[in-house]
């Protein structure tokens, strides 16, 4: 193909993004688009399953029956999600196997928050309050984003995941109105909690690539600053609700401007959480890569086996 | 308590799914693969599920101050009565696989007669659970099959889990006080009953997985009568963290 | 020992009967008794199905989107074969 040929297939296609509509696994893409999706889907799909992590971790101590069976599920909800965007990446012609392989050699990114280590049961409502909050925030407009396969992923995991936030507020509404003691546990967490999940909605618009690029492609429908705005407007009503405080002194109602002035975020530690060094790095990786090489003879155990079945049925045939 | 027998019957039998739920749950984000994951964590779900319809209908006839999570928390190690089976640990993915496909198989074998029993709600539980616990034996089965005969370094190791387990299915038909009472009323099973059949699936499927079946005459036992394997304290530590760290709150 | 990959599977669920199957998702899977029971899994877990189908992706054969003029645009001009082609009087009730 000609250098203007190129081009002019690339004017149209952003045309239709332009008009709407939907660009399909076959259709014609420019190798950008298609490289910045994998890269998106696959970060968006391994922070789901980093995620698990953290929240597992309290699986087997559940204080009841019934946040257990609740947390179960959410954890369980998480390795769908991980699911279904792989199987979105897939569409693009890179394999689950390939993204894990990335993912385990330390190639590609997964959301920062999830090296933070989950300390008291409170953690389980800070997390499903603040990081699902924070995650929905960014999740619902890629709805409506611009490659098919993520679009109709988000679908499906915007709706079951809007039990999640509900699960963890509940959580931390219940501890919030429990004894001095289970108060206190709730506070801490909301302070452990609250900068990073901040900080999970990106860097500030100042220092963040790609975003002109994806806003195009509707990968990104706001800025990180404008999420970030709205993920602290929403929220703080809801820490004033059951008597929680947000743990930012400068936090402060700016009539003017209809929306909450906050504090400096600490980008030196979202830097060292990103490249690696955060508290639970290590440990999450090795938990993750550990599961894969252990799982190693059950994958190879199955395929053997359904080649047998294959040829046994084959030879039934002749 | 007014029937403190038929009490003892219901914590009997839900024991056991608390127990392999609670090891089901452990598995929860390191599966083998993120498909097989999910299924574990959907038995699991299962099993929890029908623990909190049997704790609720224990602290009813309790009626006293228990509540479904105080009895399956704050009870001391002698009085879970759970056979030593489900409380093994997860030592590999046959382990697991192998432990859930001797209990399946058990467990269907008694929802069936338990669905025939006198006291209503049990057999509307039994009736409800009946239909997880086949999907269950079924996803089981399928598994001792593809590691059984899939490759030689699966079936060694499912081989290995089922000679390792093994010498725990025997406990499954032993009667306590509390089952030969219920068997009476016509409310229990007789698990002594369930014995043949029960063997005889196993071995079905164990042969269909090119599997040796396991020639011990040693078994084991004492679940029923809350002496444990060293695995259950453990267990129990976690089970029971929050409610023993932070007694008599609402979470 | 080789080591291939799970191969990867498409999943369509009959949300309730009288509706047809629709495509789902994807996952991967040995074999199709296990591709069914993780469809189960992982597809219907909040009831979303009573019946369904799954069928390895290599099996699909799909049309290229840049047959798309051929294939498809022919059919936009045959407003023929849609009823409101035909003019007919208010006063003709029920056709």
């Amino acid at each position: 193909m000609s250098e203007e040929q190129v081009k002019n297939l690339e004017k149209q296609f952003e045309e239709r993004i332009a008009r709407d509509e939907k660009i399909e696994p076959k259709d014609w893409m420019p190798e950008k688009y298609r490289k910045t999706h994998i890269r998106q889907m696959s970060q968006h799909a391994h922070s789901e399953i980093v995620g698990m992590l953290p929240e597992g971790n309290w699986i087997t101590r559940a204080p009841s029956l019934r946040r257990k069976v609740a947390l179960l599920a959410k954890v369980q909800d998480e390795a769908g999600h991980g699911l279904y965007l792989y199987s979105a990446c897939e569409t693009l012609g890179v394999s689950r196997e390939e993204l894990y392989e990335q993912l385990h050699s330390g190639k590609a990114k997964y959301s920062s928050i999830f090296n933070y280590p989950t300390i008291t049961w409170a953690d389980m409502g800070a997390i499903g309050w603040l990081v699902d909050g924070a995650a929905i925030i960014n999740q619902v407009p890629l709805c409506n984003t611009s490659y098919g396969p993520y679009a109709r992923a988000m679908v499906r995991v915007c709706k079951e995941e809007s039990f999640h936030q509900r699960q963890g507020y509940e959580i931390m509404m219940k501890l919030a109105n429990g004894t001095p003691e289970q108060k206190e546990m709730a506070q801490d967490a909301l302070n452990r909690w609250w900068w990073p999940s901040l900080m999970m909605l990106g860097p500030t618009d100042a220092e963040s690539i790609h975003t002109e690029q994806s806003m195009k492609w509707k990968l990104k429908r706001k800025s990180n600053d404008d999420l970030r705005q709205q993920f602290i407007d929403q929220t703080v009503p809801q820490a004033d609700l059951i008597g929680l405080t947000i743990p930012d002194p400068d936090l402060k109602w700016n009539e003017e401007r209809g929306s909450y002035d906050f504090g400096e975020i600490d980008w030196d530690e979202f830097w060292q959480v990103v490249k690696g060094h955060g508290p639970m790095n290590k440990e999450r990786m090795k938990a993750r890569v550990d599961a894969w090489e252990e799982g190693q003879w059950v994958r190879d155990a199955a395929m053997a086996y359904a080649e047998k079945k294959q040829e046994r049925k084959e030879k039934q045939a002749i | 308590m007014k029937n403190e027998t038929l009490y003892k019957y219901i914590l009997g039998i839900a024991d056991n799914s608390l127990i392999l739920g609670q090891r089901l749950g452990e598995l929860t984000g390191h599966g083998p693969s993120l498909e097989t994951d999910i299924a574990c964590t959907n038995m699991s779900l299962d099993l929890f599920g029908q623990v909190r319809s049997y704790f609720q209908y224990a602290a009813k006839i309790a009626g006293d101050d228990r509540t479904e999570d105080t009895i399956a928390m704050l009870r001391k190690e002698r009085d879970y009565v759970n056979v030593l089976l489900v409380e093994q640990p997860n030592r590999n993915f046959a382990y697991t696989m192998a432990r859930q496909f001797l209990f399946d198989v058990y467990h269907l074998l008694f929802l069936q007669e338990l669905q025939k029993s006198k006291d209503l709600t049990l057999a509307a539980i039994a009736n409800k659970s009946i239909k997880e616990v086949r999907y269950h034996l079924r996803f089981s089965s399928d598994w001792v099959k593809r590691l059984g005969d899939g490759t030689t370094e699966s079936h060694q190791k499912m081989q290995d889990a089922m000679d390792g387990l093994w010498t725990y299915t025997d406990e499954l038909f032993h009667q306590t006080e509390a089952d030969k009472a219920m068997v009476h009323e016509g409310i229990g099973v007789d698990v002594t009953a369930l014995k043949e059949t029960y063997y005889k699936k196993v071995n079905e499927i164990l042969s269909e997985a090119t599997l040796e079946i396991p020639e011990s005459k040693y078994f084991q036992k004492g679940g029923k009568q809350g002496i444990h394997t060293e695995y259950m304290g453990y267990l129990l530590a976690e089970l029971q963290y929050m409610q023993r760290a932070y007694p008599n709150m609402e979470w | 020992m080789s080591t291939k990959n799970w191969p990867l599977w498409e999943v369509f669920v009959r949300s309730k009967n009288g509706l047809e199957h629709r495509h789902c998702g994807s996952l991967h899977a040995a074999d199709e008794e296990m591709a069914l029971e993780n469809a189960r899994d992982v597809y219907t877990r909040r009831s979303e199905g009573v019946s369904i189908w799954v069928v390895e992706s290599k099996h699909i054969t799909a049309s290229n989107p840049e047959h798309n003029g051929e294939l498809f645009e022919p059919a936009q001009d045959k407003v023929y074969r849609h009823p409101t082609f035909y003019d007919l009087p208010d006063e003709v009730k029920h056709m």
